[in-house]
């Protein structure tokens, strides 16, 4: 063992092929990002650094507002998801009936409904209740996506908690909320914090709905940065430079969400 | 029971109530343009969409879209994660390269390469192929169809991958082993031992893909507008301009209802196989 061998030199070479090029889109836009914008159309790799698009891209638009959109929309349906979601995962997890599996499945199910399915009546129902391109609106459909997503995950990290500790936590005269808050909390941390991280990474890439729900108020940057179709795409620089910015943040979250992606996006079929 | 209901009752509501609105409309006269016009329309809705011009095009793009993405990702994957299943060297930071364009937000990813790597004049493919000496290609003019494959397929190809590979890593040391002494060499283990052992994980990657590419429509939005004609118009793409540039409510939800029914086929399968993956909790 430990003798590196031709074969895994050329699988290593491979492996490395394949990363590099997949990866390569977003390398270009990131370095094109910081070029001049008649800089972005020569295809050279070592160029003056500037920071000129980033600025014309704050200071030809509301780029803070669409953030600020974004970051709304993704933190506040996180937040709602789980304070909907773990009570439900409390009750499945400690005090399981005979239903909560079909529960858990049937939750599941709720995300096999394609969006365009019901794309017309949420947006006339939308129209009516004055959600249209607000922020409260988004965050109520993002919440619903991720909803079951949330429960299952959750659902798993209590299951992973021995009974006992609660039973013991009542006995001190814990209450439902305490009991949450001072013994699942903790030692769900870890699991928790990165379905939040997923969770925020899904609802800010999401685009059918902000797409045709969202217009000027309430954009968030998936909607700004399509505001980018011909022909301002052909100012290649300041595009790259709003993608990365909108693009940057989350693939750091969802590099840190590694472990818990496929059990979350499988919805636990894969683990 | 009360625990549950602040999760239990919005799904439900999620689940139903737009639903049968869509199923309602999809039988009424009712267009946002004439609003006079209202009452049961029978399948007179149904009729229509099948008359449009649009309709069959949007079908066989949205089954086509599908199945070619379906088969690049799930083939590549495989790959990959065999691939990726050797040690070699830097191989953990090489899987965050790998698993990155999954988190690139769509319209982002649709408009990175439409106008810098496809872009028939200046685009990066253009150089190179100049550089060969060879003639550019207009992607989203002449192949719209194919650019759009390339960008999908792109974006789900690591999807694709991680739950392939994160499946390869439960494959038994001890079936890896037995393999070995019986000197199966690594395209018979590919064959025997790989590709079975990940039947399941496909089948997930392919309805949850299924699932999500019936909607695929922020990348056709930005960049074609389901153009030329009607090219690259698929089936969420046509119910969108049915309902929302057209306004005509009635025969989009005849589209959505369309979409859902296929949805189903898919789902069906996939619940049956979350079905399996559910046993064992507390």
């Amino acid at each position: 063992m430990g003798r590196p061998s031709l074969r895994t030199w050329v699988l290593g070479l491979l492996g490395w092929l394949a990363a590099i090029l997949l990866f390569f889109p977003i390398f270009w836009m990131t370095i094109t990002a910081f070029k001049t914008e008649q800089g972005a159309y020569q295809p050279d790799l070592f160029f003056i650094p500037t920071l000129q698009s980033f600025r014309e891209v704050f200071a030809r638009s509301r780029y803070g507002g669409f953030a600020l959109n974004s970051i709304c929309i993704s933190c506040g349906s996180t937040v709602l998801c789980f304070l909907l979601a773990i009570p439900a995962a409390y009750r499945m997890a400690f005090f399981p009936t005979r239903h909560t599996q079909s529960t858990l499945l049937w939750m599941l199910s709720t995300k096999m409904m394609p969006a365009v399915g019901v794309l017309l009546p949420v947006y006339l129902l939308f129209r009516s209740a004055g959600l249209l391109d607000s922020i409260r609106g988004l965050i109520l459909i993002d919440t619903l996506i991720n909803l079951p997503v949330c429960v299952w995950m959750t659902y798993t990290y209590f299951c992973e908690i021995p009974a006992a500790i609660l039973e013991a936590a009542r006995v001190d005269g814990a209450g439902f909320w305490s009991e949450i808050w001072h013994v699942l909390a903790p030692m769900a941390l870890p699991g928790m914090s990165s379905t939040a991280l997923l969770l925020i990474v899904l609802s800010w890439n999401e685009a059918f709905w902000s797409l045709n729900l969202t217009s000027a108020q309430a954009a968030p940057l998936t909607v700004f940065i399509a505001s980018y179709s011909s022909p301002e795409g052909l100012f290649w620089a300041k595009l790259s430079a709003a993608s990365l910015l909108a693009v940057a943040p989350i693939l750091v979250m969802g590099w840190l969400t590694q472990k818990q992606l496929v059990s979350g996006l499988t919805l636990g079929a894969i683990k | 029971m009360w625990l549950q209901a602040p999760s239990v009752v919005p799904l439900a509501l999620w689940m139903t109530v737009p639903l049968a609105l869509t199923i309602y409309f999809s039988f009424r006269h009712y267009s946002l343009l004439t609003p006079e016009a209202r009452g049961f329309a029978r399948l007179q809705n149904y009729r229509f969409l099948w008359e449009d011009p649009a309709f069959l095009p949007a079908i066989r793009n949205t089954l086509v879209l599908i199945g070619s993405v379906l088969v690049i990702t799930v083939g590549l994957g495989t790959l990959l994660a065999a691939l990726y299943e050797r040690r070699f060297f830097g191989r953990n930071a090489a899987t965050l390269l790998v698993i990155a364009p999954f988190f690139v937000m769509p319209t982002v990813s649709a408009l990175v390469w439409k106008n810098m790597i496809l872009h028939p004049v200046y685009g990066l493919l253009a150089l190179a192929l100049g550089k060969l000496g060879l003639a550019p290609i207009d992607w989203f003019g002449a192949y719209p169809m194919l650019a759009l494959i390339i960008i999908i397929s792109w974006e789900w190809l690591p999807f694709a991958f991680l739950i392939l590979f994160t499946s390869l890593q439960s494959l038994d040391a001890e079936q890896r082993e037995a393999a070995q002494i019986d000197g199966a060499n690594s395209i018979q283990f590919f064959l025997h031992i790989t590709i079975p052992h990940l039947r399941r994980a496909m089948s997930v990657v392919v309805m949850i893909e299924t699932i999500f590419l019936l909607s695929l429509f922020a990348e056709i939005y930005t960049t074609t507008s389901g153009g030329p004609g009607t090219a690259t118009t698929n089936l969420a793409y046509l119910v969108y301009s049915l309902g929302l540039q057209q306004f005509d409510v009635g025969i989009a939800s005849a589209g959505g209802i369309l979409a859902v029914v296929l949805a189903n086929f898919a789902a069906f399968f996939l619940v049956r196989l979350l079905a399996g993956g559910l046993k064992g909790g507390h």
